[in-house]
């Protein structure tokens, strides 16, 4: 057994020398970090980083290749019920008689057998939830027909409405406006707070995360960079990080990362 | 007329098509309803053709048309679990396989040589030749295959509408697929023995299209397609009783799209609102200026 103390393995995310990758193609190596209980992370990097892959990994669809990694001091394993996934893809077909509330149903009981006969309670539940994600006014329409930015409220609210310790949004705000951007942050950023929830989100744009953001996870070239804002986001990180000399220019409160894709 | 309609209803092989004919509508129905959500239509069309080749083949052999039935679409339907997640990747492997098999349905048919009656029979449907025994037998399945899909309905629906975050949540989305693609085969084999080859396509998929038009909420689309289901099979086999030698199929599937036509082109599946109302252009305005307000009152505290 290693000698580091049992409270430090029962974060909500704990990785240390992961390496993972497709087919012989690795994607991330040597990586380590933490994640603490109500913590609010970025996940950053531009495409095909690993991004998704590092969530999935979490949530023992994949397997690493070196090293080890633990969520809530345990082995990533499938149908942990204490994580909540929102996929970056959904493909929600038009035609299937379906309504916003049954979309957020699932994630308290769609892994349940039995037909599942509707009470008072589970309506509740799934009320407070859209009332949470602004989605009440939606609620009994089919969700083929709801906008891509609808739907990414939902895909919170199924997330929320299980109640999990570890929340992995992966791209949470693309499709949404500024205003709908805004208040998602805001909603998660209150959850981190009150509930005590550990958030990872991934995003192309750190910007409007900024003011509430506790650590930026930043992934690019096989390797990564993990820390506040201030110290990531930076000329001499990200130069590092990308082996390419990279700018980041500060302007109206917002950092603009030039010379490379994000 | 109304004593002719009566006096059908006296005979016993209508008596028991009637019987078979409802539990193949409700089984059909509430399949159909998931089959059209995961995007599995193309394997209800597919899955009793490959029957026919089944047929065709145990015709050969000289054994019952209907084991080659059962035997090639269930073998079908759980290989098709294994073909792909994406719609388009699925349906070109489905396709494949399945002219594959109408190609072997021939051979088998022309290596026979005899008159093929037999199979002809999977086709076009005995629908007025069923016995008792067939009754008890597709009641029989068919009542299993609807209990078995309320087993498994919430995991199902979330599988076949979700399949992603169903995945993350640990659902065993391969195995429930995989179920679910042999209970549709045993349906359609007991369809096609009634309805034939040709038609069961109308049968899974016409009450539920039609009723996933008409409500957003899953458990009333399963109920209306098993009422819709039903109403087509009664119409349909009434109607071919009274009009002597015209096959049911045939006025099952123009019952099926003479109502669905309608419902298509007036419910454009809006039934739950309207695109966009005067309601929500004033909840986006005022969320809007609630944010903007909030950030402004930050900004000033930070200053
Ligand atoms: N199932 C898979 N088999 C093989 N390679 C894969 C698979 N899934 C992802 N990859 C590869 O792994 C790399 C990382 O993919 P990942 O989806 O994690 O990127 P990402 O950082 O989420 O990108 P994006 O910003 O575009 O979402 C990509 O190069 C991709 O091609
Ligand atoms: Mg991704």
């Amino acid at each position: 057994m290693s000698l580091e103390p049992v409270s430090q393995r029962t974060q909500p995310v704990f990785l240390r020398n992961v390496r993972f990758g497709f087919g012989g193609r690795v994607i991330q190596d040597e990586m380590t970090f933490t994640i603490e209980d109500g913590e609010f992370v970025a996940v950053l990097g531009p495409n095909g980083a690993g991004k998704t892959t590092l969530l999935k990994l979490l949530l023992g669809l994949i397997r690493c290749e070196a090293g080890e990694v633990m969520v809530f001091g345990r082995k990533p394993r499938r149908g942990n019920s204490g994580i909540g996934y929102a996929p970056q893809f959904r493909t929600l077909d038009a035609n299937f008689a379906v309504r916003a509330r049954d979309l957020v149903g699932f994630g308290l009981d769609g892994h349940r057998f039995g037909p599942g006969f509707p009470s008072r309670k589970r309506r509740k539940l799934i009320d407070e939830v859209l009332e949470e994600v602004h989605a009440t006014e939606y609620a009994e329409a089919s969700v083929g027909e709801l906008s891509g930015g609808e739907r990414q409220r939902l895909s919170l609210a199924q997330v929320l409405i299980a109640n999990p310790g570890l929340v992995l949004l992966d791209e949470p705000l693309t499709n949404l406006d500024i205003a709908g951007a805004q208040e998602i942050i805001t909603l998660v950023s209150r959850l981190c707070a009150s509930r005590k929830v550990a958030v990872m989100l991934v995003t192309h744009d750190i910007n409007p995360l900024l003011p509430h953001v506790d650590r930026v996870l930043y992934l690019a070239n096989g390797r990564c960079a993990i820390g506040p804002p201030q110290t990531v986001i930076t000329r001499e990180t990200l130069s590092v990080l990308y082996n390419h000399p990279v700018e980041v220019v500060e302007a109206m409160g917002k950092k603009f990362v030039l010379g490379v894709e994000t | 007329m109304f004593h002719s309609i009566m006096g059908l209803y006296h005979f016993q092989f209508i008596q028991n098509a009637l019987l078979s004919g409802i539990f193949i509508a409700v089984a059909c129905a509430v399949v159909g309803y998931f089959l059209i959500g995961g995007g599995y239509t193309f394997a209800g069309h597919a899955l009793p053709n490959i029957g026919f080749a089944g047929a065709a083949g145990a015709v050969l052999l000289g054994i019952k048309p209907v084991y080659g039935l059962f035997a090639m679409t269930i073998l079908a339907g759980a290989a098709m679990s294994a073909g792909g997640r994406e719609v388009r990747e699925r349906d070109v492997s489905i396709g494949v396989v399945m002219s594959f098999a109408l190609g072997l349905g021939l051979m088998f048919l022309s290596l026979y040589g005899g008159y093929g009656e037999r199979v002809y029979s999977i086709l076009f449907g005995t629908v007025l030749g069923i016995t008792r025994n067939n009754v008890i037998f597709t009641g029989f399945m068919g009542l299993g295959a609807v209990c078995l899909v309320l087993f498994l309905f919430r995991p199902l629906l979330f599988v076949m509408f979700d399949p992603i975050a169903a995945e993350a949540k640990g659902v065993p989305v391969g195995l429930l697929t995989m179920v679910f693609l042999v209970v549709v085969a045993v349906t359609v084999s007991l369809a096609v023995q009634v309805v034939g080859a040709l038609l069961v396509f109308t049968m899974l998929v016409g009450p539920g299209a039609t009723a996933s038009r008409l409500t957003h909420r899953p458990c009333r689309a399963i109920l209306l397609a098993a009422l819709l289901g039903v109403a087509y099979m009664f119409a349909g086999i009434t109607l071919a009783g009274l009009s002597g030698d015209w096959p049911v199929s045939f006025f099952i599937a123009t019952i099926s799209f003479l109502v669905y036509m309608p419902v298509r082109i007036f419910f454009r599946g809006k039934a739950g609102r309207a695109p966009v109302s005067c309601r929500d252009i004033q909840g986006h305005m005022q969320r809007c200026f609630l944010n903007s307000r909030e950030e402004c009152k930050k900004r000033a505290a930070q200053c």
